[in-house]
């Protein structure tokens, strides 16, 4: 195991009365990249400006490169080793070239090793055209390059990034999250990452921590994550749209009858029967069909009858509602949604595969 | 309208005619104001930072009193002023009342409060995380409070020049501590004062018309300033 490069024992954040993040233990190797992902509001950015050494917390310790900073006086020497870098793109007064020269200009750089240090980072991040223009003349996409540039050519061991392209629109979103990606793929630097993007979050993090209510619900792989939330909260926030309290009925050779309201599904995996659990769906996993299509089909299993309730627009697909005994979330694609003509108070049927079928274990009341 | 026709051919007279008074106390007017601006600005611009970036008790208490003093009457600071310099006073032991030195010291002190005060209200505008983007890139405290300076440039200059137009068309304060000594203390206003005073109107008229054209003069050269800066 690498040794730890930020690690934090016991912290808590207040403000007045309110705690807003506590975290009993939480370290991140040297070089690992950890993505943090969560609800609005949910201490996520505190507690990066804690491990970023911006913030003192109320409580407990904070360790960077071993060494315990949270009495140190004077933090400026060791914030110089890390780089911050917020989602809006915060420049100051002067041009380009000034900003991304402005942290090293700051740490007494003499002015040809500047020069030396800034040029490529300019050209990686496709600014070196820009770099005499003064920043009110800045595309919101071109500030957000010149912010990541300002904070990459510090060559810092730690980078803090806390929803960089958040506020971009979402082609630039993509393309500057796989150059980001290859940066640090090639600096090997260890990387704290805080996101709403579900899909960045997956494809980018060594590992992923789920912040909720101040607390970390989950830390794991983030295929983990995704495949096994650790409770209902986080399959919620991970896009589990369907979460249904059921009861299993009976459970042999790893597949499981359940009963859920009025309905009885199969669902892959063996459970201790009588004992109420959550059966989680995502919207993705089920499959939408006329009723006439079931004789067609063949199907038996898992095929639900419902009313559609709802439809809401996406952008690349459509989110629609059916309502049985319960309330169920499918994605349709436009195509889909015109080929078989859905309209609210349509007659449909839901199929899904037992595995699709993800099960957690109910939460007792007092653990809210 | 011909007494002010009269007002203003005798102020291009007086200016073009190059009279020796009227030209020393422009220039002592310039003088006196310009430098209580920019001590007020020495003094105002750390202190309203202090006040907008620190947190400690009593520090709602002082920015009340800024706020108060920023709209504290020049008689006032005067009236505080002359009795502190007065021969008798706990300053008294200086002998500078009644100099131009006394006038610096009350101007300073009606446009410190204005320049603290918007200085305050300029740094708390800022984005609260620009600070925080600041300490990330590695600066030092001082190196923050520079560049936290250069962000609110724009509100700096107008503090400067609510700072100036404040002191420069003061005359309660000038006239108590200053005494309006010819050749010594007297200023444009004080001077518009006493002309008026005596029924002279012409000359009154002409004094106010070059202290009017100075204000602007001075503001249109910050604001030129201000908005180069501003224009993307």
């Amino acid at each position: 195991m690498t040794p730890a490069a930020l690690r934090i024992e016991s912290v808590e954040m207040r403000y007045g009365q309110k705690t807003i993040l506590r975290i009993p233990h939480l370290s991140i190797a040297e070089g690992e990249i950890l993505a943090v992902i969560g609800p609005n509001g949910a201490g996520k950015s505190t507690l990066l400006q804690i491990l970023g050494l911006l913030q003192r917390p109320s409580d407990g310790r904070v360790f960077f490169d071993g060494q315990e900073i949270t009495g140190c006086s004077d933090l400026v020497a060791l914030r110089r080793r890390l780089a911050s870098v917020f989602q809006e793109p915060l420049l100051f007064h002067g041009t380009v070239l000034d900003n991304v020269a402005l942290g090293l200009r700051l740490r007494g750089t003499p002015k040809n090793e500047i020069k030396r240090r800034v040029e490529p980072w300019l050209g990686k991040l496709n600014i070196s055209h820009l770099a005499g223009r003064s920043i009110a003349k800045l595309s919101f996409g071109e500030a957000q390059r010149v912010n990541l540039a300002r904070s990459l050519v510090l060559n810092p061991e730690v980078f803090l990034l806390d929803e960089p392209f958040a506020s971009l629109d979402p082609p630039t979103q993509a393309s500057m999250a796989e150059e980001l990606q290859n940066i640090l793929a090639e600096t090997k630097t260890t990387t704290v990452f805080v996101t709403q993007n579900r899909a960045e979050a997956l494809m980018f993090s060594d590992r992923l921590a789920v912040v909720i209510d101040g607390q970390i619900a989950q830390l794991d792989r983030p295929q983990d994550v995704f495949s096994h939330p650790a409770n209902e909260d986080v399959a919620a926030f991970l896009g589990v749209e369907t979460i249904v309290e059921g009861r299993v009925l009976s459970s042999a050779e790893g597949l499981s009858r359940v009963a859920l309201a009025r309905h009885e599904i199969l669902v892959t995996g063996t459970y201790p029967l009588e004992q109420e659990m959550l059966f989680c769906l995502r919207p993705e996993d089920i499959t939408l069909l006329l009723p006439n299509a079931r004789a067609a089909l063949g199907l038996n299993a898992n095929v639900i009858r419902g009313t559609i309730t709802r439809i809401r627009p996406l952008e690349t697909q459509l989110k629609v509602v059916v309502g049985c005994s319960f309330s169920v979330t499918v994605l349709v694609s436009k195509q889909a949604f015109i080929d078989l003509s859905l309209a609210r108070g349509k007659q449909v049927l839901l199929t899904f595969k037992p595995s699709a079928v993800h099960v957690i274990p109910k939460r007792l009341s007092h653990e809210r | 309208m011909d007494l002010l026709w009269q007002g203003i051919k005798e102020a291009i007279r007086l200016l073009l005619g190059g009279d020796p008074e009227v030209f020393a106390i422009v220039l002592l007017s310039l003088r006196v104001s310009l430098i209580a601006t920019a001590t007020s600005l020495i003094l105002g611009v750390p202190t309203g930072m202090a006040l907008a970036l620190s947190r400690f008790g009593g520090r709602r208490f002082l920015i009340s009193l800024v706020n108060v003093g920023m709209g504290i009457p020049p008689v006032v600071v005067g009236l505080m002023v002359a009795i502190l310099l007065w021969r008798s006073g706990p300053l008294g032991f200086l002998g500078i009342m009644y100099s131009p030195l006394a006038i610096i010291i009350a101007q300073t002190l009606i446009a410190f409060p204005i320049v603290t005060g918007l200085t305050l209200a300029a740094v708390q505008q800022l984005n609260p995380k620009v600070r925080l983007q600041i300490l990330a890139l590695g600066a030092s405290r001082w190196q923050m409070l520079w560049i936290l300076a250069r962000e609110a440039r724009l509100s700096i200059l107008a503090a400067a020049m609510a700072g100036f137009g404040g002191v420069i068309s003061e005359v309660g304060a000038s006239m108590m501590v200053g005494g309006n000594i010819l050749g010594q203390t007297r200023v444009l206003t004080t001077a518009t004062v006493l002309e008026t005073s005596k029924g002279n109107f012409d000359v009154a008229l002409a004094l106010s018309t070059i202290l009017f054209a100075l204000a602007y003069t001075i503001t249109l050269a910050l604001t030129v300033v201000q908005q180069r800066e501003k224009a993307p």
